[in-house]
């Protein structure tokens, strides 16, 4: 609509200031109770809540000197609502290999029980461990197997090789694997994690170096985000063994 | 499988317990062109009779060694035909393998599906058992060369060295003879050329036997060439 000066720009951006951010929920309830609210001065936009993000996670991997950690946080959430303080993501697959899932936590519980289907039959059937790099590739095929109506998790897998090297990869949720050498995140804080991890991280950290870092980085993400939170775990895993560790954190 | 109307399985259970189907099909094996394998301390070595009826089969053209992955191969004795089904879904099965776990299928893990595959036509319905055995050569997932027999009940055997079809009595008491736990790859070439010399009918040449060989050093499977076949049947003479 053009104003009496036949200008597009200055009404819009009039237009803009008058916007109203809502959930949907909040946006059908208005709908329903009073049509007169809608003039065309009021533009009320309703913010889609990503699947990804109705239960909230946040996970980290990082690679140290033989070592690996993986740290995730406790919450569980169905949108703002807190429901548990104490749900696990991050999950063993053997001694050495570690897989975190961040997303639907149902989907997380699923593939979580998929993978130690696979990895159990697999292990009675070759008579021998899995690596992380084909527990990886594997988890990728699962995912793209639903390609067209997939599981809603973005999964983390930390693990060591047989050499003792250390391997990271992430996966988005449909399966486009990304290996790395430094860190990896997932989660609903991710632009956090991120900005902890390039800050914090330094190459061929020691068992007890990793721990530091990773808890740190986690602890800072996570305060600042709604969906992520109340403690953490960490797991440091070393060809000897794996040490995990509770964190106690803001409980909010 | 099959025709519905023979939804029943044809391989039935004899009085005494036997499975006759497949004492026949063993039959059928052993009619077949020998085929023996040596497993090594660094390789393994597996090598058939190629001998055509005629002289004018175009002989070329003919494979009995076939590789599987890029580190297995089989070999075979007993009908031919019925061994390309089994070597086309021995390939996809590994190829379908690699396509999940981006890691090649080892050798024990793809005979216990061939074997698996084996079995089944013995127990569906409106089939008859596979007429061959098959000799599976390869490197394992750590690298230690394996070598099975699978046979047509579905049954696998690890040997040390085997044989199987004509003359395979003959050929096995031979190389109970040679065999030895420390041999090399080069001995087991020659000592399994030398098995096949022992019950082949008529001259043989590079030409009418096959050779094919996987060792633990490159952990590829490859047929040898005719050039590289008579050199060694050169050595041996």
């Amino acid at each position: 609509a053009r104003n009496k000066k036949g200008t597009r720009n200055e009404t819009r951006e009039r237009k803009d200031q008058s916007h109203l951010r809502i959930s949907r929920e909040l946006f059908e309830y208005y709908v329903s109770r009073n049509k007169s609210i809608f003039s065309r001065r009021y533009r009320i936009k309703f913010e889609e809540m990503s699947i990804l993000e109705y239960n909230g996670a946040a996970i980290i991997a990082m690679a140290g000197k033989n070592c690996v950690g993986i740290a995730s946080d406790n919450r569980l959430g169905i949108q703002a609502q807190t429901v548990a303080m104490d749900f696990k993501k991050v999950f063993k697959i053997t001694d050495r290999l570690y897989v975190g899932l961040a997303g639907l936590a149902t989907d997380v519980q699923t593939l979580e029980q998929m993978l130690r289907f696979r990895n159990n039959l697999y292990e009675l059937r070759e008579e021998r461990k899995m690596s992380p790099k084909v527990l990886s590739n594997l988890l990728s095929h699962l995912l793209y197997e639903k390609r067209f109506g997939p599981w809603f998790v973005e999964p983390v897998i930390a693990g060591l090789d047989d050499k003792g090297n250390p391997y990271l990869s992430t996966m988005d949720l449909i399966g486009a694997q990304c290996e790395t050498k430094d860190f990896v995140v997932s989660g609903t804080c991710t632009g956090n994690m991120y900005g902890m991890c390039e800050t914090l991280f330094r190459p061929n950290m020691d068992a007890e170096d990793l721990f530091e870092t990773l808890a740190q980085a986690l602890m800072s993400s996570t305060d600042r985000d709604a969906l992520s939170g109340w403690g953490g775990v960490v797991h440091i895993i070393t060809p000897e063994g794996v040490i995990s560790r509770e964190l106690k954190g803001r409980q909010d | 499988m099959g025709d519905s109307a023979y939804s029943f399985s044809l391989t039935t259970f004899s009085r005494t317990g036997k499975l006759l189907q497949i004492e026949y099909a063993l039959n059928a094996v052993a009619n077949g062109r020998t085929s023996l394998g040596i497993c090594a301390k660094d390789g393994v070595v597996i090598a058939t009779d190629k001998k055509m009826t005629s002289s004018l089969v175009d002989i070329h053209d003919v494979t009995k060694i076939e590789e599987i992955t890029k580190d297995s191969g089989f070999v075979y004795s007993g009908l031919g035909p019925d061994y390309r089904v089994l070597v086309r879904k021995a390939r996809k099965s590994a190829q379908t393998y690699f396509r999940t776990y981006m890691e090649h299928e080892p050798v024990s893990q793809l005979v216990k599906s061939t074997a698996g595959v084996m079995q089944e036509y013995t127990q569906s319905g409106g089939v008859r058992p596979f007429g061959v055995s098959l000799l599976v050569a390869g490197c394992d997932a750590d690298g230690t060369p394996r070598l099975y027999q699978v046979d047509p009940s579905g049954a696998y055997f690890a040997w040390k060295a085997t044989a199987i079809g004509k003359n395979y009595v003959n050929a096995k008491n031979f190389l109970e003879k040679r065999f030895q736990d420390d041999m090399e790859l080069e001995d087991a070439i020659h000592t399994a050329l030398l098995t096949l010399r022992e019950g082949f009918e008529g001259e043989m040449t590079a030409r009418n036997i096959e050779v094919g060989i996987v060792s633990t050093k490159d952990r590829v499977f490859r047929l040898l060439t005719p050039e590289q076949v008579q050199d060694y049947l050169d050595e041996a003479t």
